[in-house]
């Protein structure tokens, strides 16, 4: 038997768009785990709720649910401020972050998706867009545009936030605040200030990716629970709290899961992230590029 | 009180539980009660790790699908009697949590919680491309209406809860022992600050694997006798995100710090749901469990216990 190279080809291309996607639903999570040392395991709810405002609006009024997301985004960015505060005078003023901080993001994921099961039921929703349906073809590689816009949209929020962190003071601040909050007080910055719109950015990127994610596939209420591995695995191998190195554990996920699932099956493409986070916990906690 | 007087003080009262039950005469009592009971294991399990020693466990639902499984895939060979699926499954799930702890207790804690959740999730999609287990189709397991024991003839419901009524007392009773023998005292200082435990020579790493082997087993052995309580199984029941949550929600709202923590939560929150469930609808239940979980983190992060505690105190210093 010959091995089906162009098969071959196309897993990988379409991987890369896929941990495109990939990369833009962890963001979040590199910023609040990889940064701030929050463990915010419910950041895939978020994700979730924010496919859920993009497809009412969308269903409702036609509008484009990247456009809607966009416009979401200070919403998010104050539910994220509002979540840090709660949690910032109930756990990490009191020093109790860890066991009862993570009970906490843990019933908030829960609350999130039971409401939403409350309320739109467990049917699959899906949102309609001119770029959903037709393909690019290069030769014999498939670029399909429900894989390619999301791509594209999520490196570019990438970019932005990369060029945040690493050229505004706030960036830098944030940055800082991870590794030294005395330093920074005496920096004239307010460590819980800094924090609070740290969060809000990262819950703020969960309304775009949510918008991207309803583009990709259909959505139900429980799907942000495959998530919570993925996103954590893509966090910790590229190290924490490193956007490049996200990007590239991203990537790099995106392919394994899609090759995976075109040689083995979908039913398998689960295990391959949570398989890969099991041992990069194991052998190199550090992640990739961790320093 | 001796750990071996209260074990007889608990065996009597399970036993006037049961009797009750039996005069009663409803059957549906077992069903609910053999799921408060399981949600007693459960949490009394999750609560030696997570109250005693810090570390928190999201893949309960793992450990209880993992004994589950291990009866169904001993059924498929040759169907033993339950006491000694319950053993086997015990077994296999200290197993499991002694590997999980090993791989990832040398890390800080919210990887350890990171790597239970994934753990649930490879589990279950191992679970699912099995098909000598059901696969996603689930599996039958075929059981008696009555079954003799010692020349009595029982419904095979009261014999299930009979089963999960001694393996929660068991759980009670080994909580109860790990807090207050040297073991308890050692996981307490890792709670409290790992750091300063591991400078005073206490064996941190060690500890913690008698913590989560311990925790696993039990909870392996709330699972063993699901399959036949239920009749059918599948992974979506098995992996339930329910027995996370639940097992995290009762002790927390209970309290963590000793062995009646996870007992009142367990009762208190598993009659409630029992109630919520026959008289709204299971969403909401569960809608519930959330709700009362984040309150009780918030507002009164030593749960109930906690909270009847700082009553007594505030009282004798009047």
């Amino acid at each position: 038997m010959d091995f089906p190279f162009e098969l071959l080809v196309n897993a990988i291309i379409a991987g890369l768009l896929l941990g495109g996607f990939y990369a833009a639903v962890t963001a979040g999570v590199s910023i609040s785990f990889g940064m701030l040392d929050i463990v915010n395991i419910a950041h895939p709810a978020f994700i979730i709720l924010g496919s859920y405002i993009a497809y009412i609006v969308n269903i409702s009024y036609g509008i484009d649910p990247i456009v809607v997301s966009i416009v979401m985004l200070p919403a998010f960015y104050a539910l994220g401020t509002c979540i840090y505060q709660v949690y910032y005078v109930s756990f990490e003023k009191r020093g109790q972050e860890s066991l009862r901080g993570l009970a906490f993001f843990f019933g908030l994921l829960f609350v999130t998706e039971v409401m939403l099961i409350l309320v739109f039921g467990v049917d699959y929703r899906y949102v309609e867009a001119s770029y959903i349906g037709p393909s690019l073809h290069l030769g014999s590689i498939d670029l399909p545009l429900r894989m390619l816009v999301p791509c594209v949209t999520a490196l570019v929020l990438f970019g932005l936030l990369h060029l945040l962190v690493t050229h505004t003071f706030t960036g830098r601040a944030i940055m800082a605040v991870s590794q030294d909050q005395l330093a920074l007080q005496l920096m004239a910055a307010d460590p819980i200030r800094i924090k609070r719109i740290a969060f809000g950015i990262s819950i703020a990127t969960a309304s775009v990716a949510g918008a991207l994610l309803v583009i990709i596939q259909p959505v139900e209420p429980s799907v942000g629970r495959e998530y919570i591995g993925r996103v954590f695995a893509i966090c910790v191998l590229g190290g924490l709290g490193s956007l490049p190195g996200t990007l590239v554990a991203a990537m790099l996920l995106g392919v394994m899961e899609s090759i995976t699932s075109t040689f083995y099956g979908p039913s398998w493409s689960p295990a391959v992230s949570f398989g890969f986070l099991l041992l990069t916990l194991a052998f190199r906690p550090a992640g990739l590029f961790g320093r | 009180m001796s750990t071996l007087r209260f074990s007889l003080v608990c065996l009597l009262v399970g036993f006037v539980i049961y009797v009750c039950g039996h005069l009663f005469g409803v059957g549906y009592l077992f069903f609910a009660g053999y799921t408060i009971l399981q949600y007693v294991v459960l949490s009394s399990a999750w609560n030696i790790l997570g109250g005693y020693c810090g570390y928190v466990n999201f893949g309960s639902a793992a450990f209880f699908a993992l004994g589950a499984y291990s009866t169904v895939f001993f059924y498929k060979f040759y169907p033993l009697p339950i006491p000694l699926l319950i053993l086997i499954s015990a077994v296999v799930s200290g197993i499991v949590g002694f590997g999980m702890g090993y791989l990832t207790l040398r890390l800080r804690g919210a990887f350890f919680a990171i790597a239970t959740l994934a753990m649930a999730v490879v589990l279950q999609t191992l679970v699912v491309n099995w098909d000598y287990v059901g696969g996603s189709r689930g599996a039958y397991i075929v059981r008696a209406d009555t079954i003799e024991i010692g020349g009595f003839s029982i419904e095979y419901i009261e014999y299930l809860f009979l089963l999960m009524m001694i393996l929660s007392i068991l759980s009670i009773v080994i909580s109860r022992a790990i807090a207050r023998s040297q073991l308890g005292f050692g996981f307490a200082t890792i709670r409290d600050d790992e750091l300063a435990a591991e400078a005073s020579g206490v064996p941190t790493l060690r500890l913690k694997l008698i913590a989560t082997t311990i925790s696993g087993a039990l909870m392996g052995m709330a699972g063993a006798p699901f399959p036949y309580y239920i009749g059918y199984l599948q992974p979506a029941s098995a992996f339930g995100l329910e027995y996370g949550v639940n097992s995290i929600a009762m002790p927390i709202i209970g309290g963590t710090t000793s062995w009646v923590g996870p007992l009142i939560g367990a009762i208190l929150l598993g009659s409630l749901q029992q109630i919520a469930t026959v008289t709204i609808s299971s969403a909401v239940n569960l809608l519930i469990v959330g709700l009362l979980l984040v309150a009780f983190v918030v507002i009164a992060p030593n749960g109930l216990v906690g909270l009847v505690q700082d009553r007594l105190r505030a009282r004798r210093s009047k």
